[in-house]
């Protein structure tokens, strides 16, 4: 593994250092169009169909590059009916065909924004496109990371290569000091609840601050998942020791670590001083619609789902099982927790959090993506309302039309659960 | 390229999950997805609208999921187009990206009404409220998206040229 730190002709933010590096061009500017050379392309059984019917349509034989290419069937997988078996089934075929050597399914699958970080196919200073719009996710990292549609991501298989504009940035200064239950999720919903949810539309969100410095990648994760919440086309945060750290013992493929210049130019500076932010919930039925905890008042539940690309990692599943422990789930009230992958599912079983839950009366369900899109294993009927440690709560979200949908971090989910109503710990 | 059709007017930020629900992702049939096209905010939308019609919403329409479902639903129930101050990115690249025509204007979304009747002139941008006479100003289309667009997508247009 080999890092390198490059320096180029202009002050640039990451973004726009990893885009001209992918370019080909020592530099570049907002509102440039730019052909680049992408790292990694994803596709799951919902987005992918469309890409591999595209694929043979187009006549083209094979892919750019098997090894580049992820295929992970988490949305509707284990199979929750005929139709979506059928496209899990061609993803499985289509990657047997094409020796594509990154294809998920079954006990090997997990929730696709978990999975691959956790495996180290995607790296700081990527350019990753995925058929998913969480594929921001990986800004985290401090990669190019967004999501596009089915054909942008045939095209990238067939081709290696994508185009964009370059975004204008914007960055973000988290100062202070974080309250307690306090953490990426908190942020980012105040932060969306700040700008909207198209505040950031077509541009790069940057995460900076002391409060980042100091903070896990889990919830670094959490924070550039959530960017497309506010538009955003990435959520970038540049890589220091906590993301080398990371992905020191899972990188398979050298890498290169870009950071924003001091005087980079951004479109705007924005700053928080996080000691004032309590835990926060987005309210029915946009992302924006955030409250603090103690602004919430009175709000009965049927359902808390612990889980998902945004908050299913073991550091969540961690929190909410140190909350729950020794207590249990409001009666008539279903708690569904959710490890999003095979590893996560495992330390999760020996670190004994599956049995706090299960004690505490949860469901635990298998790595999928499943309730939070109301796909399948956990469907909301009508007039049910929900809190879901999950990115989004728009009309219909997890469920029927007319069900609601309420969003927090882990440790606000697990004490609502007992509470059977949105609540925090501070109130067990 | 002229679209006419009849408005159906909706709101800011309509997502995704809105025009068409994970529920029916099981299938990339288009004919399938028109049929539950914005059925959450309109359960006899795609039974109402005529071939043609136009979507006037208010900002960032399409925001929320990267699936390309959603244009395909509105473009085989047989939406024209769609106009809007602004659209969410993938939906924008997606629904150029499936050959269905989309123009920013800011004013629309307060001023034209549900059933008014419209022309829109991708080769100028000219919207006309048929109704009234009002006429606003968007992007015009350029004549290679334009291309794209009457042969049924990118895919379609770049197989055309190969």
């Amino acid at each position: 593994m080999v890092v390198r730190e490059y320096i180029m002709s202009r002050s640039m933010t990451i973004a726009e250092k990893i885009l001209a590096a992918h370019a080909g061009l020592d530099s570049v500017e907002p509102g440039q169009l730019v052909e680049v050379d992408v790292d990694f392309a994803l596709g799951n059984d919902i987005t992918a169909p469309i890409a591999i019917k595209t694929f043979r349509q187009a006549g083209v034989t094979t892919v750019f590059d098997k090894e580049k290419i992820a295929l992970v069937s988490d949305h509707f997988v284990p199979n929750k009916d005929i139709m979506s078996a059928e496209q899990a089934r061609l993803l499985r075929e289509f990657a047997a065909e094409q020796g594509i050597v990154h294809h998920y399914d079954g006990g090997e699958s997990g929730v696709e924004h978990v999975l691959l970080p956790e495996k180290g196919l995607v790296l700081p200073g990527d350019v990753v496109i995925g058929a998913d719009s969480h594929t921001c996710t990986y800004g985290a990292l401090g990669a190019f990371a967004t999501g596009v549609g089915s054909t942008d991501l045939a095209a990238t298989m067939m081709t290696g290569k994508t185009w964009f504009k370059v975004p204008e940035s914007i960055k973000f200064v988290y100062k202070g000091k974080l309250g307690p239950w306090v953490g990426g999720k908190d942020l980012i919903l105040y932060t969306i609840g700040d700008i909207g949810v198209d505040g950031a539309l077509y541009m790069a969100m940057e995460f900076t601050g002391p409060v980042i410095d100091s903070m896990s990648m889990p919830g670094r994760f959490t924070m550039s998942n959530m960017a497309i919440e506010a538009g955003g086309k990435v959520g970038l945060i540049n890589p220091d020791d906590t993301t080398q750290n990371y992905v020191a013992d899972r990188a398979s493929r050298e890498f290169t670590v870009y950071r924003s210049d001091e005087d980079a130019q951004y479109a705007k500076v924005i700053e928080y001083d996080c000691s004032e932010i309590e835990p926060q919930v987005a309210c029915p039925h946009l992302p924006e619609n955030t409250k603090g905890i103690s602004e919430v008042g009175n709000v009965p539940l049927d359902q808390v789902v612990i889980g998902s690309c945004t908050n299913g990692r073991l550091e969540d599943l961690a929190l909410a099982a140190d909350v729950i422990s020794g207590r249990h789930v409001s009666k008539g009230l279903r708690l569904i927790v959710i490890p999003t992958t095979p590893t996560v599912y495992i330390q999760a079983l020996e670190k004994g959090f599956l049995t706090t839950f299960l004690n505490a009366g949860a469901v635990i369900g298998p790595p999928t993506c499943g309730p939070c899109l109301g796909g399948h294993m956990g469907v909301l009927a009508k007039g049910e309302r929900a809190l879901s440690t999950t990115n989004r709560n728009f009309v219909g979200r997890m469920g029927h039309p007319e069900s609601e949908v309420y969003l927090a971090n882990p440790a606000i989910a697990a004490a609502s659960a007992v509470l059977g109503r949105i609540g925090s710990p501070k109130e067990l | 390229m002229k679209i006419k059709g009849k408005v159906w007017k909706f709101g800011k930020n309509i997502d995704t999950d809105v025009i068409i629900p994970a529920r029916y992702l099981n299938t990339s049939d288009p004919a399938e997805l028109a049929k539950h096209c914005m059925e959450d905010a309109d359960p006899d939308f795609s039974k109402k609208i005529k071939p043609g019609d136009i979507i006037v919403a208010g900002k960032n329409f399409g925001c929320g999921s990267s699936r390309e479902h959603a244009p395909i639903a509105l473009k085989a129930a047989g939406i024209g187009c769609i106009i809007a101050p602004s659209f969410a990115r993938i939906f924008y690249r997606n629904a150029f990206n499936m050959g269905l025509p989309i123009f920013e204007c800011d004013e629309t979304s307060g001023v034209l009404k549900q059933g008014d009747d419209v022309e829109v002139d991708a080769d100028t941008g000219e919207i006309r409220n048929l109704t009234t006479g009002d006429v606003f100003k968007a992007q015009p289309i350029p004549p290679f998206m334009q291309e794209l667009i009457s042969d049924g997508g990118l895919i379609p247009h770049v197989l055309k040229s190969l």
